[in-house]
């Protein structure tokens, strides 16, 4: 693994959706929290995009930075976000006034919160929720509205008479099936989805895990997906990017971050769950704690952490490179110490 | 048991209490309670008219749980007694005239208060810190801690007195005849603007407060970043998004503040001479006119009791969570 | 609790209510050396204005108001302190013993004071005041005994929660008495809330007791300021322009009010978290105005 190197992929993808050294920082009292520090990151047409790390690494803040919903703290203070509209540059999206963000927002990027029960309004049903998106962004009667929003709900496997329900009259596997049903209306092109399954049982988080599979093959959007657990992304994801303290650490297929995760992280957090055949369960673990982003290490943030660690390590910012199949920021992989 | 019925059962109960309370008043002061309440009237009426009226009031040598009985009887048959100060008209034809103001001046003050308390509320804590922020909910509890009377006096004075621009009190000029003409209706309205702004200003600070606590509650809620997620126009974001979960806590405090806002507004009435219940509550102690005064507050307090039942109406009809929770216990 | 004081220390509307509140109080007590006349005092001349020798004008009766204001704040934040203080203790007994004795009791008298709260005050106040003899004696009477119902369901909701928490369960374990727990466990750590009730209180009475006044069902003989208010309705000072007469016992009442409220309104601000957060500091969500992220390019 240690053949000659190019340099890191600074230039994503040209696809659906290209993030490029996207920074956002929070401004709080203690001073600026940089929560996600130049990300870059691409998404092709139709394909899963896994995205891993610890709590508080900052995987919400970038998702969210993309359709712009964070919120006053929060200030995006670098990069740009490129949408693509299948010819020439696309759109950045943070360059948008907020009339042309919203009519972008759900017509091509929807989301799936973490919570349904959270994120459905309590006092609309949710017929009333459907149709609203629908009638916002197409010009559409109300009875056409109301019959896609019946079909819709048959396309995530709910019957059409659960549509006159409010939310606490359904179940919490239905509630995320009519989110996911919502974020389906308009035929986006992106779905982002933050940790949509963490709020259920396993059973049904399969279920839901299953259908959204489906739903992807049949219709061909892409997914940014986000969780915690990891063995969930293997399974469910074409490319997994691995975050750590605000930034991407590791990019590559699927396959490759199990079988032979290449950065230090990467192969803690791989340590820390399961494997997916259950032969091997040795919980290790990572010792330590995520770094204070307000006044991170210099060097590598993983540093003291991380097992591998050495003097340069602690001094240099390692950059992020393709290796192979793969793009790692680490200096086990990195270019050599003098570089011309 | 339902929602609506569990609390029709509760003002039931409160609406027995408060009959209960009047019968025993008079009853239960020192003395004889023929002479405290006649006293006023001892010189001007026969010692006929004094038996009719003891009758009339139920005061008997009967033990108290007959009189009760008998009491509750003639209430139940409509009659309320007789009035002293206007003998003998019964109080019932009094009070027709008088609730029927009072309700129209209740009505229009708290939707005028919960209106404006609700838009208010809303901006300060959608510009949460902004000038406006730390300026209006202060400044509007202030005068929320003005007395309804004293505020009363000043507008009044002001805008009746001072600059003649709004009529000094009653419910419509003298020189319109009622009926259903543009003139009348405008009259009524004119003579009605001072004390609804009055009892509107008083009350709105409350709606302002709770309204900002709790739609900053609900700005951070996850329905709300979703609502804009999905591009939806400003003004139904905050209409079906926003608002309508942030007015719910606010509605059940509503009814515990009608009763509040109905009593400030009988003080309102008597300074601008408003013939509504609180005016003739206001003569009827004046003139220690019991009978009068006992049928006011029982009708005063039927009213309210009523006007909370709707509200808890509404707030079924607002939030289906109730709704529901009502169906799944029954 | 310490936390809670420092930080009304540091509440500016805490410190502002707080200070005009014992502005009035001083200047009501040193009526006699601050009044320009007695209050039986009665030469200047129906309704004359404001002037140097009658810094407040004078009423319908040549009476001094300045004069008026002070003495007649001294029964107005008299009377108010009283049922302050009564209600209160009434409140936090019934609070506590419904808290603590649970089942039918509990419920019998929560349901009293749920149909008590349901019943307009006002109105019982009144009549009650009417079948009494009138006088600042009765409006005490009557506003102590209508006044504690909303007081006891705050406290007894407070109790109840502050029983479940560990100390006292453990107190409550260690076999103290029940009554020690009461008093030493959870009294010290309602006392936000019953200073805040407390002073709710001395708003209702200073409001409801000088409408009892104002109604004619006060003492008309002994000044206050709802008497004041009362005889300018009476002697028609508003129709002859003197608004002094009204606006001065007037402003009084609503001083006195919106200082006590500003000081409820901070420790409020204090003792519900969820306010407190709205601060700042350590907010996990954004918050604010919703627009989209603001993107400022470095
Ligand atoms: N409102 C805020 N104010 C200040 N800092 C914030 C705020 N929200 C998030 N952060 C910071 O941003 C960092 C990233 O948060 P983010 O929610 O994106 O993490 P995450 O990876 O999604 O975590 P989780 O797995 O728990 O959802 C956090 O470590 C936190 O320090
Ligand atoms: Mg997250």
């Amino acid at each position: 693994m240690a053949e000659p190197l190019t340099a890191g992929t600074t230039a994503p993808p040209t696809g659906l959706l290209s993030i490029e050294n996207l920074t956002v920082d929070f401004h709080t009292p203690r001073g600026t929290a940089r929560a996600v520090d130049g990300v870059s990151l691409g998404l092709f047409p139709g394909e899963i995009l896994g995205l891993a790390g610890e709590s508080g690494c900052g995987k919400s803040t970038l998702a969210m930075a993309v359709p712009r919903l964070l919120r006053d703290p929060a200030v995006i203070t670098g990069g740009r976000v490129r949408l693509g509209d299948g010819d020439g540059d696309g759109v950045d999206l943070l360059g948008l006034s907020d009339e042309e963000l919203r009519r972008v927002r759900w017509r091509d990027i929807a989301v799936v919160f973490q919570n349904a029960m959270n994120a459905l309004n309590p006092v609309l049903r949710v017929e009333a929720q459907l149709v609203d998106v629908i009638r916002t962004h197409e010009r559409t009667g109300r009875r056409e509205a109301r019959e896609r929003a019946a079909r819709l709900c048959g396309l995530v496997g709910i019957g059409a008479d659960r549509l006159r329900a409010y939310p606490h009259e359904l179940s919490g596997g239905m509630r995320q099936r009519i989110a996911i049903a919502i974020a389906l209306a308009l035929r986006p092109r992106l779905l982002i989805m933050d940790e949509p399954t963490t709020a259920l049982d396993v059973v049904v988080q399969r279920e839901i895990i299953a259908e959204v599979r489906r739903l992807q093959e049949r219709l061909g959007f892409a997914v940014l997906f986000i969780t915690h657990d990891i063995s969930l992304l293997v399974e469910i994801s074409d490319r997994i990017a691995i975050m750590y303290a605000g930034e991407v650490v590791e990019l590559a297929d699927a396959r490759t971050i199990l079988d032979d995760p290449a950065h230090p992280y990467t192969r803690g957090l791989l340590a820390s769950f399961p494997t997916l055949h259950g032969d091997d369960t040795r919980l290790t673990g990572i010792p330590g704690a995520p770094p204070d982003l307000v006044d991170p290490p210099p060097g590598c943030r993983f540093a003291p952490r991380c097992p591998s660690a050495h003097d340069r390590c602690r001094a240099e910012r390692p950059v992020r490179v393709t290796v192979g199949d793969r793009d790692v920021a680490c200096h086990l992989y990195g270019p050599a110490e003098v570089t011309p | 048991m339902s929602f609506l019925l569990r609390r029709a059962a509760f003002y039931a109960v409160a609406g027995f209490v408060a009959v209960t309370l009047n019968f025993l008043l008079p009853r239960l002061m020192p003395g004889d309670p023929a002479t405290t309440l006649f006293a006023g009237y001892a010189d001007q009426l026969g010692p006929d008219d004094l038996a009719s009226l003891k009758e009339a009031y139920g005061l008997s040598d009967a033990p108290l749980l007959a009189q009760y009985a008998d009491y509750l009887r003639s209430l139940l048959g409509g009659d309320l007694g007789t009035s002293l100060s206007q003998f003998p008209t019964p109080v019932t034809d009094l009070i027709r005239d008088g609730l029927g103001w009072s309700l129209l001046l209740g009505t229009v003050s708290v939707l005028i208060g919960f209106t404006a308390g609700t838009l208010l509320g809303s901006f300060a804590a959608w510009r949460r810190g902004s000038r406006f922020d730390t300026l209006v909910p202060p400044l509007t509890m202030f005068v929320g801690s003005f007395p309804y009377f004293f505020l009363a006096l000043l507008v009044l004075y002001l805008f009746a007195v001072r600059w003649q621009a709004l009529p000094q009190g009653h419910a419509y000029g003298m020189d319109v005849a009622p009926g259903l003409t543009p003139e009348f209706l405008g009259s009524v309205a004119t003579h009605l603007l001072l004390p609804a702004t009055t009892v509107a200003l008083v009350s709105v600070g409350a709606w302002v407060l709770s309204i900002r606590n709790t739609m900053i509650g609900v700005l951070d809620e996850d329905y709300l970043t979703m609502a804009e997620a999905k591009g939806l126009r400003t003004w139904r974001v905050m209409g079906h998004y926003a608002a309508r979960n942030a007015i719910l806590p606010t509605v059940t405090s509503l009814g515990l503040a009608v009763g509040h806002v109905f009593s400030g507004q009988l003080l309102t009435e008597v300074v601008f001479t408003y013939p509504g219940l609180g005016n003739q509550l206001y003569a009827a102690v004046t003139t220690h006119d019991y009978p009068l005064m006992q049928a006011l507050f029982l009708m005063i307090t039927i009213s309210v009791l009523a006007v909370n039942f709707a509200v808890d109406a509404l707030y079924a009809a607002l939030d289906p969570r109730v709704r529901g929770a009502a169906t799944a216990s029954s | 609790m310490r936390k809670v004081t420092a930080f009304l220390r540091g509440d500016r509307r805490a410190v502002a209510g707080a200070a005009v509140f014992t502005l009035i109080a001083c200047a009501v007590l040193l009526a006699p050396v601050l009044a320009p006349h007695t209050t039986t005092w009665s030469d200047g001349g129906p309704f004359s204005p404001p002037s140097a020798d009658h810094p407040l004008g004078t009423n319908g009766q040549g009476q001094d108001v300045l004069s008026h204001v002070l003495y007649g704040g001294r029964t107005s934040l008299g009377m108010a302190l009283v049922v302050g203080t009564g209600t209160t203790v009434i409140s936090v007994v019934a609070g506590l013993v419904t808290a603590f004795l649970g089942g039918v009791a509990d419920e019998a008298i929560s349901l009293v004071v749920n149909v008590v709260l349901t019943i307009p005050s006002l109105p019982l106040i009144i009549v009650l005041a009417a079948f009494l003899p009138p006088g600042t004696g009765t409006i005490v009477l009557v506003l102590v005994a209508t006044g504690w119902a909303f007081g006891a369901r705050v406290v007894r909701s407070q109790a109840l929660t502050l029983r479940r928490r560990d100390f006292v369960a453990a107190a409550t374990v260690a076999g103290e008495h029940r009554r020690r727990t009461i008093f030493v466990e959870i009294m010290p750590n309602m006392a936000s809330v019953i200073a805040a009730y407390f002073c709710g209180q001395v708003v209702f009475a200073l409001t409801a007791g000088s409408a009892l006044e104002f109604l004619g069902l006060g003492d008309a003989d002994q000044p206050s300021w709802g008497t004041m208010l009362f005889w300018a309705q009476n002697d028609s000072a508003l129709l002859q322009g003197a608004w002094w007469t009204f606006v001065a016992p007037g402003l009084g009442i609503a001083l006195t009010a919106s200082a006590l409220a500003l000081v409820n309104f901070a420790i409020d601000a204090a003792t519900n978290p969820r306010l407190r957060v709205a601060r700042g500091a350590a907010a996990r969500r954004p918050r604010g105005f919703r627009r989209a992220t603001a993107v400022r390019r470095g």
